[in-house]
């Protein structure tokens, strides 16, 4: 098949590139950026006017609930919804049930997701057995099965000496290892950031210094190892801060941040929003300045969705009971044009954020249009808005803090290795 | 966004919490109390403002003095009052808040009045019934979590009008463990409402919410200084299962720094009022000299309780 995408914006990031340009794809890759190559003739000819065309975008953190959370959300349905947000690559974190810690699961859910003929999947294989902070998995079969990096989701591992052995393991084969920073003690109870707001409606406050004291811990012990250490999902200034600084003195290090804590204060939880139930809690406003301003500058390397469907039922309770999570993988590319617009910063920059520079830290040459790359596309309409509401997202995922919100940019058509994996209206 | 207790005018709709609360609303309601005080005093206690409708109580969490002072206010004003103490019932056998709440609503409850142990759980009450278009159902909170107790900080508020006729030149304190109570926030924002010019709360850090001085507070550790030249003491109930916690080292030691006694009362205005929301832990929180002794107004709380709670029903019933 193949495609002339024409008369769109283009903007690749990874080249630096914003102007007016013609794709062409062929066999599945770019074929060329501008003039077609000699003897070009398109099967299908896409006419992009009006329309910013970009690499895929590609989501660090997005939970497709299979195995075993079947009732939150099915492979098809969230493969769906990312190709409907215009998401072509994702990593998915290992807290699935069983959760991904052999390598025959990942080999199913690599096969499952594969046969959805969607986005590239990436899991993050579990990091310990039963993601129980006890032994060590088979990492260099999960690799071998497919996992990219090693994680625990938001269960922290308790015992720092396991800790510490997990992490040497991993850089003895030069695995890159994802973690949540939440201390398991400081972190327990609290289910809003400890503040003015938690105070007044009552619920249990979690301390900022749950987050610092479990980076302090993982970024002494990624020196000590020398594993290179993703944190994923920061929520507080002081954590920016300490992420920054550890640079510095050499460490590697990189991390993200969701688009929720992008976007949203502990002040959203409103009246008991359950929707605004969220791990890491929704920190205080000055938080997400910081974050909004590292993002920015490139402090954090990559925007995520966090993309967590959760069933009416585990939402439709009291706040403090609510189970945590929120869709997003359809919300990625219209929060990033948000958060630029407010910011005023360059599409080069914010898309950057959510395709080249997440690519860098899946250590993947994905999220570019250079010629010869995989067509991974997204095409979107910079002038379309929509309201966020149930009927809108493709997800099975239907509670977000968003719903209700009217958002910038709608995705026209996804490209994933050359093929038209959604367009809009069909 | 609506407070969700509010309708569209800006009248009561539900009970939920005093955050939020006009100074209007709050007057209005201790107004309307003051005559039914004498109902209590007649031969026949009832009003039949109430006829004809129901009142469940949703408790969620056991209490007696509450459940029962809304028992009362409510057949008081002739209502029919239904007792369901579900935390002994439906939800243990994994029936959901809200399925709970539509099964009363197809018996056609008029009002519920609700206790939980989850912060927020009436205002999901009372979304669910906006979303159902039940909008003629009326929720009052009588207690959730640590979050609100709005009665009983209207029939505290009432109760210090009584004594102390104005709220404009007072200090009121309020001691012990505000963390976890859902008594102290709602006295706090309703002192704050009222115009209470200083208000205070006494207690060592591990039982002081963050950032509790946004809420208008000046904050003490030292139980003396924060005594000091009071008219009103507002005295909270310490729950066992905080020694639990690390968050105190015994109840000896919490009595001696922080339990009201006659000594430390004498800080205090000479003509102070010693107040508590019950069940007292005499010896824990409080000495039982000045339990009993001639600053305590702590029955007349309860008494007052009834008159406060039949003004909100009558008044959320539009009666």
């Amino acid at each position: 098949m193949k495609i002339h995408i024409r008369n769109g914006r283009l903007i690749d990031p990874a080249n630096g590139i914003d102007a007016q340009r013609d794709v062409f794809v062929a066999a599945g890759r770019i074929a060329a950026i501008g003039a077609a190559p000699d003897g070009f003739v398109a099967n299908r000819v896409i006419d992009a006017t009006g329309l910013t065309v970009c690499p895929g975008l590609i989501d660090l953190s997005a939970r497709l609930r299979e195995p075993g959370f079947e009732y939150k959300a099915t492979l098809e349905s969230e493969m769906a919804a990312a190709a409907g947000g215009g998401v072509t690559t994702l990593a998915c974190p290992p807290d699935t049930d069983p959760p991904l810690d052999e390598p025959g699961l990942v080999e199913m859910l690599k096969h499952r997701a594969r046969h959805a003929g969607f986005a590239h999947v990436f899991p993050i294989g579990a990091l310990t057995v039963g993601l129980a902070g006890e032994r060590l998995t088979e990492m260099a079969e999960l690799h071998d099965a497919g996992c990219i990096a090693f994680g625990q989701a938001s269960t922290p591992v308790v015992d720092t000496q396991v800790l510490m052995r997990a992490l040497q393991y991993a850089a003895t084969f030069g695995f890159p290892v994802w973690l949540q920073a939440q201390d398991p003690f400081l972190g327990k109870d609290g289910v809003a950031h400890d503040g003015e707001m938690a105070t007044r409606l009552g619920l249990p406050g979690q301390p900022v210094s749950a987050e610092t004291i479990a980076i302090s811990t993982i970024l002494q012990l990624a020196r000590d190892t020398g594993v290179r250490i993703h944190i994923t999902r920061i929520s507080s200034a002081a954590a920016l801060d300490m992420i920054v600084a550890a640079r510095a003195s050499g460490i590697a290090v990189t991390c993200d941040v969701s688009i929720n804590h992008l976007h949203l204060s502990d002040a959203d939880i409103g009246f008991f929003n359950p929707n605004a139930r969220l791990v890491p809690p929704l920190r205080a406003g000055h938080d997400r300045e910081a974050l909004r301003r590292g993002l920015a500058e490139g402090a954090i390397n990559a925007l995520c969705s966090d993309h967590t469907p959760v069933d009416d039922d585990a939402k439709q309770v009291p706040f403090g009971e609510a189970e945590p999570g929120a869709t997003g993988l359809e919300l990625l590319l219209p929060l990033t044009l948000k958060w630029a617009a407010e910011m005023r910063l360059s599409l080069l920059t914010a898309l950057a954020r959510i395709t080249c520079d997440a690519a860098r830290v899946l250590g993947i040459p994905s999220g570019t249009l250079s010629a010869g790359a995989a067509a991974d596309l997204c095409l979107y309409d910079p002038q379309g808005s929509f309201t966020v509401t149930r009927e809108s997202l493709r997800s099975q995922g239907k509670n977000t803090p968003f719903l209700g919100q009217v958002l910038p940019g709608r995705v026209q058509a996804t490209l994933i290795d050359g093929h038209i994996a959604f367009e809009n209206g069909r | 966004m609506r407070n969700p207790q509010l309708d569209k005018n800006g009248g009561l709709q539900h009970l939920l919490t005093i955050d939020g609360l006009p100074r209007e609303i709050l007057n209005a309601i201790l107004d309307n109390a003051a005559p039914f005080t004498e109902v209590a005093e007649r031969e026949v206690k009832k009003l039949p403002l109430l006829r004809g409708k129901s009142v469940f109580n949703l408790f969620f969490e056991s209490s007696t003095r509450t459940r029962t002072t809304f028992e009362i206010a409510a057949k008081r004003l002739s209502a029919d009052v239904i007792n369901l103490n579900i935390g002994t019932s439906s939800t243990s056998k994994g029936e959901t808040l809200l399925d709970t709440v539509d099964n009363l609503c197809a018996m056609q409850a008029d009002m519920f009045v609700v206790r939980h142990a989850s912060s927020g759980a009436p205002f999901l009450i009372a979304q669910h019934l906006a979303a159902m278009k039940l909008e003629h159902i009326h929720v009052i909170n009588a207690g959730d979590g640590r979050h609100a107790h709005p009665t009983q900080g209207l029939l505290d508020m009432y109760t210090i009008r009584h004594y102390k006729q104005r709220f404009d030149n007072l200090v009121v304190a309020i001691v012990g463990d505000v963390l976890h109570s859902r008594v102290a926030r709602s006295q706090i924002h309703a002192l704050t409402a009222l115009g209470v010019p200083e208000v205070r709360v006494i207690g060592p850090k591990t039982l002081l919410p963050s950032d509790i001085d946004k809420l208008g507070v000046r904050v003490f550790h030292d139980m003396r200084a924060g005594l000091k030249d009071a008219d009103v003491v507002m005295m909270l109930r310490l729950q066992n299962e905080r020694m639990k916690g690390a968050l105190l080292p015994s109840p000896q030691e919490f009595f001696k720094s922080y339990g009201l006694t006659a000594d430390k009362l004498q800080h205090a205005r000479p003509d102070a009022i010693v107040m508590h929301p019950g069940p007292m832990n005499r010896g824990v929180e409080i000495d039982s000299a000045v339990a009993d002794g001639p600053h305590a107004v702590i029955l007349p709380q309860v008494t007052f309780g009834i008159a406060v709670r039949m003004a909100v029903m009558s008044m959320l019933a539009g009666a």
